[in-house]
């Protein structure tokens, strides 16, 4: 992968925006790797929380919207517990969704949805689904 | 002493085991929960972006309602504890986003209402000592291996119960009750939590590894607090295609319970696909 | 009237771009008592200082201003300037005209800037017009000096003095000097066994006949000030007579009772009565009196029965002396931090998850293992182990924001030690940046990758716990994007270097300041790195932040280089900046005796003819004054004045303002 390298990429009005939706200071990671180290669902991302920051960094947001990191991430914050930056991957992560969330893309639908796990399941993980998948 | 109650969703209805044990052992114990007269759903996830004052407005209002109860409200579910401690939390410390809401809402309330766990009454209202000595039936022999998950536990300046990396709160209660607690390295780690609505495989990986550590260590039996967890744990044991040791998963609460004299009939312990029954019966305790 | 020449500095173009000195130079000119102005490019230059001297000749000056940088800068080289061209130097003043004006304003029309240094010079010129003329108080020096600790950088401080002929006590709170450095195995980049180097210097220490060691001591109070410290220090009780005892060893061979080595950093005991380690200096004993069973309650005793020159007295209690000293070394030194808080590391509850120093005591050949690299759960031999960078360094949430600077290096050197014990082992390396910058480091570091195989991964180790008897490992190769697990036997945590516990109390007692990690503050960091704002008083090695053995040596030597300087003369010379007590309108409230920080003002008693006490009066002891001027304001009858900085300078100064 090649990746060509502005000032213009860097610190963009969307990553601004990024930045003021999660209330996260991208620029704060310092790339040590702790939480993706730590992530419980890294394995399952294509793009893992480490790299997810540093492509911020460098502005790549359309790679990150592509990908299905902001999906898998599940909020556990075991990323921003033991981040020494004091970085909260997962408030990175909601703050891209939300971004997409806000345009009334939903990520699910609630057809999708087996009708036994809508019965037996607890409503807490309804609720909680819902608020992070769809608009 | 009496302590006004939020009961939240889940254990109003599929974790209904949970509520009225915890409510019959705190009585057994000294203390009296209240619910709280209204109260709705706490929206199940604390919304990590500063930005989203929505997500504040729900748990706001049952923290409001509480509040006309009392200066105290207590709570068994780890995700409405986590989701109603943190939004108490901003809306004490944080004047600009409490003005939105309060606006938002018509109301005026100030984030003084103190949150705590039912585990932080047992522990610091009533105390293990005291907890033991009220112990009718030991839970002799019983290897319990504690598993906190997320919610209950991080973030640890937000919620504090207790030290986020090692958390002994579940483990010294168990050795009140006469049980042996057994520690496990994933007693920390996520069951993988509302991906149970999209994401079967992530949840039985996380889930599955979460027992096959605590069995592992020579847990006989998972005692959880949040019911999302104990689904999500129940859940994977019980697919075909897991490669799970089993080991029942029950609320700390029904262990309470029956550890203080609580008929083992009303304790729900039928609701494991009769692996709790089995197990309890082996160790003579039902 | 007076005759005052003014002196105006560009500073190249520091000052000129806001101020425009020449207009400065011509306007001062009009004020009454200006003899002569000029503006010139560089005033601290050798023309501009000679141009400096030509004036003040020529013009028969009695009084100079010099507008330009901070007193801090130049004063010194002015008033000795104006002292060369047979001015008092007290008669030349400086005014800040760069830090406190054209630095700060950034007008293009630089009017703002002008305005104020003509503001600002003026008042030095109202000021100086009051200014009397100034001796040099002259102190005696106390030709000895005191090191505070006796790791390596205080013990090189000590023999570099002791050397250059001046009397040196070094006061060490353990038992034995070496500190740190004794613990070590061997050292980067040389790989040279750190006792073969040390030993030697501490024996010399011992036998130097400058040199006094006062170990098992610390520091209680300081008074005083340069040249003249008067210093109490605590002897804490050895229960063994220090002149007696031959170091024979019979009564810690014989002695029944055993407690964690603080020394092995509770890999292995040590005895009761003990010595820290078989090198110490001086090898005589000391009892733990809080576990030995004869102080606590007066039995056993075995030690003083098989001691042959009768040396074991368990009557001997703490002792204070208070000594004098000329100057203050300290070297304190550092520790580890103490990492329970790291719980996904598992450190304290997973036996085999150690630091760095527990690392260095298990390859020494003087430890507890003799040398064979062992874990300490099972004592059989690790053969993946895996060291961590960066415990707690550059960790603000719950270490410290700083880098420890040396941990890169001592771990490269682990794995290579490791290696060579271990010929079937494999090392692996978390780490986030390899900072090797340092003569021989680099290739240090390449050849702990390339030729002792040390698998290098770049990411931080997110969690740490113990499974089936091995450490797991779970952390993350940013280089590759992935999540890396490893069955380790073995797990060594670099731990931050942090400052020793009750580092604040010593230098509050030494009037000392320090930062918000308690690490000690030069003068400057750069060109004043072993001084501190207390005159007299030097700082070695590692109590000023994380520093390896060459700095630590190279800041001890320093040290002794600035103790001898100040040794070289029975007397030094100090500012007259002191306060004075008007003798007639003194009403002995003694306001100021409460409110002085220094000590300095004493009650003289007044003596008729026939040497009868008719009043006591405050005095000032110009040795001890620092002129903060605290008595000036606490004097209600306004009997005190600040010489330098009398009232009533300080009042021309503003009226004119």
């Amino acid at each position: 992968m090649k990746i060509k390298l502005g000032k213009e990429d860097i610190d963009s009005s969307l990553i601004q925006q990024i930045e003021r939706v999660s209330g996260e200071t991208i620029k704060r990671c310092y790339q040590c790797g702790n939480c993706s180290g730590g992530c419980p669902v890294s394995y399952a991302m294509e793009i893992p929380p480490t790299q997810v920051m540093r492509y911020l960094q460098l502005g790549m947001v359309e790679e990150l919207m592509a990908s299905n990191s902001m999906w898998v991430c599940v909020g556990c914050l075991q990323c921003f517990s033991r981040c020494p930056q004091s970085v909260s991957v997962a408030n990175t992560l909601e703050g891209l969704r939300q971004l997409v969330l806000r345009k009334g893309e939903d990520h699910d639908r609630i057809e999708d949805i087996p009708l036994p796990m809508l019965k037996n399941a607890p409503q807490m993980a309804i609720v909680c689904g819902f608020r992070k998948f769809v608009s | 002493m009496k302590i006004p109650y939020y009961p939240g969703c889940t254990l109003n209805t599929v974790a209904k085991d949970f509520d009225t044990s915890a409510k019959e052992s705190a009585r057994a114990v000294g203390f009296e929960m209240e619910d709280l007269e209204q109260w709705n759903c706490c929206g199940a996830s604390f919304p990590l972006t500063p930005d989203n004052i929505m997500g504040l407005t729900a748990p706001a209002k049952v923290l409001s309602e509480a509040k006309k109860a009392g200066d105290r409200l207590t709570t068994l579910c780890s995700v409405c504890y986590n989701v109603l401690k943190r939004t108490n939390k901003v809306l004490h410390d944080d004047k600009a986003r409490r003005k939105s809401v309060n606006e938002f809402m018509e109301d005026d309330y100030d984030g003084s209402l103190d949150v705590v766990h039912y585990l932080e009454v047992l522990r610091d209202d009533i105390g293990f000592e005291k907890l033991k000595e009220t112990v009718t039936k030991p839970l002799e022999g019983v290897k319990a291996g504690a598993y906190y998950g997320c919610m209950l536990l991080r973030p640890f300046d937000d919620i504090g119960i207790d030290n986020a990396e090692a958390p002994t709160v579940m483990e010294d209660m168990l050795k009140a009750l006469g049980a042996t607690p057994v520690d496990f390295p994933d007693k920390i780690e996520c069951c993988g939590a509302h991906l149970a609505m999209n994401n079967k495989e992530v949840v039985q990986r996380l889930s599955g590894n979460v027992i096959a550590s605590a069995a592992n260590e020579g847990a006989e039996i998972i005692v959880t607090t949040c019911p999302l967890c104990q689904y999500n744990l129940e859940g994977t044991q019980e697919s075909a295609n897991a490669d799970t040791p089993n080991v029942p998963i029950v609320y700390f609460t029904q262990l309470l319970g029956l550890a203080l004299g609580q008929d083992a009939a009303n304790l729900g312990f039928d609701n494991n696909g009769g692996a709790t029954e089995k197990f309890l019966k082996k160790k003579g305790l039902i | 009237m007076p005759r005052i020449g003014v002196f105006v500095c560009q500073c190249g173009n520091n000052i000129e771009a806001t101020v425009d000195t020449q207009k400065v130079a011509d306007e001062t000119k009009k004020l009454p008592g200006v003899v002569h102005t000029e503006s010139y490019k560089f005033m601290c230059s050798s023309p501009g200082q000679d141009s400096f001297k030509k004036a003040i000749k020529d013009n028969k000056l009695d009084g100079v201003v010099v507008s330009a940088c901070s007193p801090h800068m130049h004063e010194k080289t002015f008033r000795r300037a104006a002292e060369a061209a047979g001015l008092n130097q007290f008669q030349c003043e400086i005014t800040n005209v760069r830090e406190q004006c054209s630095w700060v304003h950034h007008d293009e029309t630089r009017k703002i800037g002008t305005d104020k240094t003509m503001d600002l010079t003026r008042m030095t010129i109202q000021r100086l017009k009051k200014n009397r003329d100034l001796t040099k108080i002259t102190i005696p020096v106390t030709k000895r000096a005191l090191v505070i600790g006796g790791g390596i950088a205080g013990i090189q401080a000590a023999l570099d003095i002791a050397d250059g002929g001046q009397e040196v006590v070094i006061v060490e709170k353990e038992p034995s000097i070496g500190g740190n450095m004794a613990r070590l195995s061997e050292t980067f980049p040389t790989m040279d066994c750190s006792q073969c180097i040390l030993t030697p210097k501490m024996v010399e220490a011992e036998l130097h006949d400058k040199i006094s060691l006062y170990t098992y001591s610390e520091v209680e109070k300081v008074d005083g000030y340069i040249g003249n410290f008067s210093v109490t220090i605590k002897k804490k009780a050895k229960f063994v007579d220090e002149s007696t005892c031959t170091g024979c060893g019979e009564c810690w061979e014989k002695c029944p009772f055993k407690a964690d080595s603080e020394f092995e950093l509770g890999l292995s005991k040590r005895k009761v009565i003990y010595t820290p380690f078989p090198q110490a200096v001086p090898n005589i004993p000391v009892i733990d009196k809080t576990r030995c069973p004869k102080i606590l309650k007066d039995k056993c005793g075995l030690c003083a029965k098989v001691c042959g020159p009768q040396s074991i007295d368990f009557t001997q209690e703490d002792q204070l002396v208070t000594e004098e000293f000329g100057a203050i070394v300290v070297a304190t030194g550092y520790e580890l931090m103490p990492n329970k808080d790291f719980g996904e590391y598992g450190y304290g509850k997973i036996t085999d998850v150690i630091s760095g120093m527990q690392f260095e005591r298990l390859a020494s050949a003087s430890g507890p293992t003799g040398g064979a690299i062992r874990r300490p759960s099972d004592n059989t031999e690790p053969k993946n182990v895996v060291f961590i960078q960066c415990a707690g360094s550059r960790d603000e949430k719950r270490g410290v924001s700083y880098c420890s600077k040396i941990c890169c290096m001592y771990t490269a050197k682990h794995t290579m030690l490791y290696r060579h014990k271990v010929h079937d082992g494999q090392a692996y390396v978390f780490y986030m940046d390899i900072r090797s910058g340092g003569k021989r480091y680099e290739e240090f570091v390449r050849g702990a990758i390339e030729h002792d195989g040390a698998m290098y991964l770049r990411g931080r180790v997110s969690r740490v716990y113990e499974k089936d008897g091995k450490v797991i490992i779970q952390g993350a190769d940013t280089l590759s994007g992935s999540q890396v697990e490893i069955e380790a036997d073995m797990v060594v945590l670099a731990t931050a270097l942090v400052s020793r516990p009750g580092a604040d109390t010593v230098a509050q007692t030494l009037g000392i300041g320090y930062d918000k990690y308690k690490f000690y503050n030069e003068y400057h960091p750069k060109l004043k790195p072993v001084e501190t704002v207390t005159a007299g008083i030097f700082l070695a090695g590692t109590c000023v932040g994380p520093m390896d053995i060459p700095e630590s040596v190279s800041q001890g030597s320093a040290t002794a280089s600035k103790v001898l300087a100040l040794f070289s003369s029975d007397k030094m010379a100090r500012e007259p900046i002191t306060a004075e007590v008007n003798k007639q309108t003194c009403n002995a409230c003694w306001d100021c005796v409460t409110s002085c920080p220094y000590v300095a003002i004493e009650k003289e008693e007044i003596k008729d003819r026939k040497g009868n006490v008719v009043n006591m009066l405050a005095h000032v002891n110009d040795g001890l004054c620092q002129g903060c001027g605290v008595c000036v304001c606490a004097c209600r009858s306004k009997a005190i004045d600040l010489n330098g900085y009398t009232d009533e300078q300080v009042y021309a100064a503003i009226a004119t303002f």
